[in-house]
């Protein structure tokens, strides 16, 4: 006979939700939205309704490390309305340092008790990096290092989230200068079943997608080499950027507040990083879809990109280029001029993309052989870039 | 016997209390920050027109706070004031933070110490909405609008998952709250959760995104303005703003104060308890010139000590010093000494006990937090040492807005310094700012319509035109201090 409990789990989050006043009309709102977060065709819509109808609310612990908390606060900024509503009833939150009620023993007990009664059921997110250098004492909480706390949790837990570029690639603390030993939760404990929400913070949209994709689908979204999942992170921010056309025109912020700054020009030269990063930022948006950095004017910075505060530094220093005959190759260049600068530090990344890009703009030059329009005009001197102002 | 409070939750960052009690009292505590990233050495040799977007992941929660100390301590080091524009958005950002802060603190942090969600279920909707109905004018009080709030909690409740509401001090006697006014808090805690996401999209348009808006500059900001262009601060987005600062002002007065006035009338008591240091800072913010004159901020700075508030004293950054004799450092010239800042040394040397581990080691280093310290004395910033310091300074609209609070609950000036004053100071606070975003919304846009969209002084952008050593120092407060 099945526990009361089992009842309840059995219920689904559907009734869950309306049992919070949440309406079918939002609930299939929400789920449209979903599929369209995910890049998934409109029909998968149903699909969602189908397995959120039915599916548990599985527990999730959220864990705080090398962090600022501003993955926890962005979570909060979830960029759909309601969607902090739904997160809450969608999962049972049952351990997060930042918004739990209650503290000391009692918020460890929220933890341990997940972990000795659904292991191996929940989801662990993490946040923040992993110090490893000198024992561990550079992140303690209740008196136990934050490796010996990830290791019990995530090793125990059926999957786990990185939040976040600290959690998912070592980030600020693991950045030059840092003495900490700081690590990524995938090198602190190998082996786990891991997906990385990376970006500084990670886009609380795409934590809620990551959920929902988990809840209808069963299993993890696909991911990049570097554990990222393709929807958030399989586009170059370039190539989606409602200022490429500006790009390709030659048509340049030379200067902050200058005529083509007050246009919307390409922010190329001011040393935006879009070219070498791979996020949803411009079609995702964020805090519901406001604004995104290049949208109000300042460069991106690479932020989901790994190692970015050393690899992507100085943020203002334009990205390296080869001067060429065509827009479109020179724009494959910078792509692969970057990914083998970052390629220093992650080699793998660099083969890749690299491999990628290198597809792309042959297929963008026989395109473009082939349309017979292969000399596009560009101002030369707008084409023809020098190192970078610092 | 000794207790170890850690994590201490509903803050940011890593926090653990080890307190000495006896007799059920406490004798003697200790904090301890037990986390460290070393973001100062991190930052070393870096561009500093970088600095801002390291400094801004020191914390994600009171984001922006400090990226724009960072960047005005480069704009000081190098002579550079910024356009007028650039203060009124960086006030714009920094005020809409210092309302969503407050609002975020009061329900989704501190309420869950005042509010005991369990007793909310046995309130009665009829005797809640009236309840409401008493103390705001706020749409939302029906007595079906409670009963479908407590229908919605009784539901989440039974499905025994109570997430992170479980292992609560539910049923503890220092919850006081009726019945109806813990219904009214739980409404409001929802509806808050809510009003923050949309009200931060101020951060957004202004500055990209939030938590970690991305619009600062050395020298001004990122922010394009041109009311002719679909791409950059126009009609469309200051009209939004407009309306997102009319919600929070709305929110202000309809629910969070009146929420505040009517917890603390059941909570009087804490107008005696956590009297803290008695000295209070501020470092004064929100100039009317972009030369961000002392005397000419909104928030004015000043000193106060022993809680005296017949005289309050000028504040000078070169009087603060860092002191590590209790956290896990090294001093070059000692462990005793105080540096200024300008001569600060981070050299990590952990001595605490080998983790896992059950106390620390509090009689000699304890923590990874240096201590601050004003002309060597230890002092409290945050919004109650900023409304007590305007409040002296004679600010008329502080002095307005404290003494109503004071006559609501009547109690009297004492009563300010506690934990009861601390809660109300962050209400009071957030209703100024939201009045005060109206009036550099109002500034920006008659600025761009004598078309001036200036954003950033270019002069000094160039590292190549900068002269040799320089050092400066820039100040901004959190809204939590």
């Amino acid at each position: 006979m099945a526990s009361p409990r089992e009842d309840q789990l059995a219920q689904g989050v559907w009734p869950a939700l309306r049992r919070r006043g949440v309406s079918r009309r939002e609930f299939l709102k929400f789920c449209s939205v979903m599929a369209g977060a995910l890049a998934l065709p409109h029909t998968y819509a149903d699909r969602i309704v189908q397995a959120l109808e039915a599916a548990t609310r599985p527990a999730v612990v959220w864990l705080e490390f090398q962090d600022c908390a501003g993955n926890t606060e962005s979570a909060l900024r979830a960029s759909h309305p309601s969607i902090t509503d739904m997160i809450l009833d969608l999962l049972s939150w049952n351990y997060h340092e930042t918004i739990m009620a209650p503290a000391g023993t009692a918020a460890e007990k929220s933890l341990q008790d997940t972990i000795a009664q659904q292991k191996g059921q929940y989801l662990a997110i993490v946040e923040g990096s992993i110090p490893l250098a000198d024992g561990g004492v550079y992140c303690t909480i209740g008196g136990r290092t934050a490796i010996d706390i990830a290791q019990e949790t995530c090793g125990n837990a059926l999957a786990t989230i990185a939040v976040g570029t600290c959690a998912a690639f070592g980030g600020i603390p693991a950045a030059a200068g840092g003495i900490t030993g700081a690590v990524s939760i995938g090198q602190a404990v190998p082996g786990l079943k891991l997906i990385n929400l990376s970006a500084c913070p990670m886009n609380g949209a795409n934590l809620a997608a990551t959920i929902v994709h988990y809840l209808t689908f069963k299993e993890l979204p696909a991911t990049d080499n570097l554990g990222r999942p393709l929807f958030a992170h399989g586009d170059r921010i370039h190539d989606n950027c409602p200022r490429r056309a500006h790009y390709d025109a030659g048509q340049f912020v030379q200067e902050w507040g200058d005529q083509g700054h007050q246009l919307g020009w390409c922010l190329y030269k001011m040393g935006c990083k879009g070219p070498a990063t791979n996020y949803n930022c411009p079609r995702v948006q964020w805090n519901d879809g406001t604004n995104w950095p290049i949208g109000v004017g300042h460069g991106c910075v690479g932020c989901a990109q790994p190692q970015f505060w050393d690899a992507m530094t100085p943020f203002y220093r334009q990205l390296p280029t080869v001067p060429g005959f065509g827009v479109e190759v020179t724009a494959q260049d910078v792509g692969i001029g970057v990914a083998a600068a970052v390629g220093a530090l992650t080699v793998g990344h660099a083969v890749v993309a690299g491999v990628r890009n290198a597809r792309t703009a042959r297929a963008t030059n026989q395109a473009t052989a082939a349309s017979g329009n292969a000399t596009i005009a560009v101002p030369t001197n707008e084409t023809q870039t020098t190192e970078g102002q610092s | 016997m000794k207790i170890a409070i850690d994590p201490v939750t509903r803050i940011e960052g890593h926090l653990r209390i080890e307190v000495e009690v006896q007799d059920g009292i406490v004798s003697n505590a200790w904090s301890s920050g037990t986390m460290f990233r070393g973001i100062e050495m991190i930052l070393r040799d870096r561009d500093p027109r970088d600095a801002w977007v390291f400094a801004q992941r020191i914390c994600g929660v009171c984001t922006t706070v400090h990226a724009l100390a960072s960047v005005r301590a480069v704009e000081n080091a190098l002579g550079i004031v910024i356009p007028d524009n650039a203060r009124l958005i960086r006030n714009l950002i920094a005020g809409a933070l210092n309302v969503q802060d407050h609002i975020v603190h009061f329900y989704h942090l501190h309420a869950l110490d005042w509010v005991d969600i369990t007793l909310a279920l046995k309130a009665d909707p009829v005797a809640t909405s009236t309840l409401a109905q008493s103390i705001s004018n706020y749409p939302k009080s029906s007595a079906t609008y409670f009963k479908g709030v407590q229908d919605k909690l009784t539901a989440f409740v039974n499905t025994g998952q109570l997430g992170i509401f479980a292992n609560g001090y539910w049923g503890h006697p220092a919850y006081v709250l009726p019945p109806e006014a813990n219904l009214m808090a739980v409404a409001h805690y929802l509806e808050a959760l809510d009003f923050q996401r949309d009200f931060i999209r101020i951060h957004a348009i202004l500055g990209g995104k939030n938590p970690h808006p991305q619009s600062y500059l050395v020298g001004g900001m990122a922010t394009a303005i041109n009311p002719n262009d679909m791409s950059t601060l126009n009609a469309d987005r200051l009209s939004l703003i407009a309306q997102l600062i009319q919600r929070g002002q709305d929110f202000v007065d309809q629910v969070y104060l009146p929420d505040v006035l009517a917890i603390a009338s059941f909570y009087k008591d804490w107008g005696a308890i956590g009297q803290g240091l008695g000295n209070y800072m501020a470092y004064g913010d929100y100039g009317t010139d972009t030369q961000e004159l002392a005397d000419t901020y909104y928030l004015p700075n000043g000193l106060l000590t022993n809680r005296d508030l017949t005289s309050v004293a000028d504040v000078s950054q070169d009087q603060v010093a860092e002191f590590i004799a209790h956290s896990w450092y090294t001093y070059q010239e000692g462990d005793n000494a105080g540096l200024h800042p300008y001569k600060g040394e981070t050299n990590p040397k952990y001595t605490g006990p080998t983790p896992p581990f059950d106390f620390l080691n509090t009689d000699s280093k304890y923590s990874w937090l240096k201590s601050p310290r004003y002309n060597g004395q230890a002092v409290e910033v945050g919004p109650l040492a900023r409304m007590l310091i305007a409040y002296v300074r004679g600010k008329d609209y502080v002095k307005t807005e404290v003494d109503g609070v004071l006559k609501a609950l009547n109690v009297g000036p004492a009563a300010l310094f506690s934990t009861l004053g601390r809660v109300a100071a962050r209400a009071i606070e957030a209703k100024l700012m939201s009045r005060k975003l109206s009036e550099w919304l109002t500034a920006l846009e008659s600025n761009m319509a004598r078309g001036d969209y200036v954003i950033h002084d270019n002069t000094l952008w160039d590292p190549s035109t900068w002269k040799g050593e320089a050092q400066g120092w820039g100040h901004h407060e959190a809204p939590r201090g």
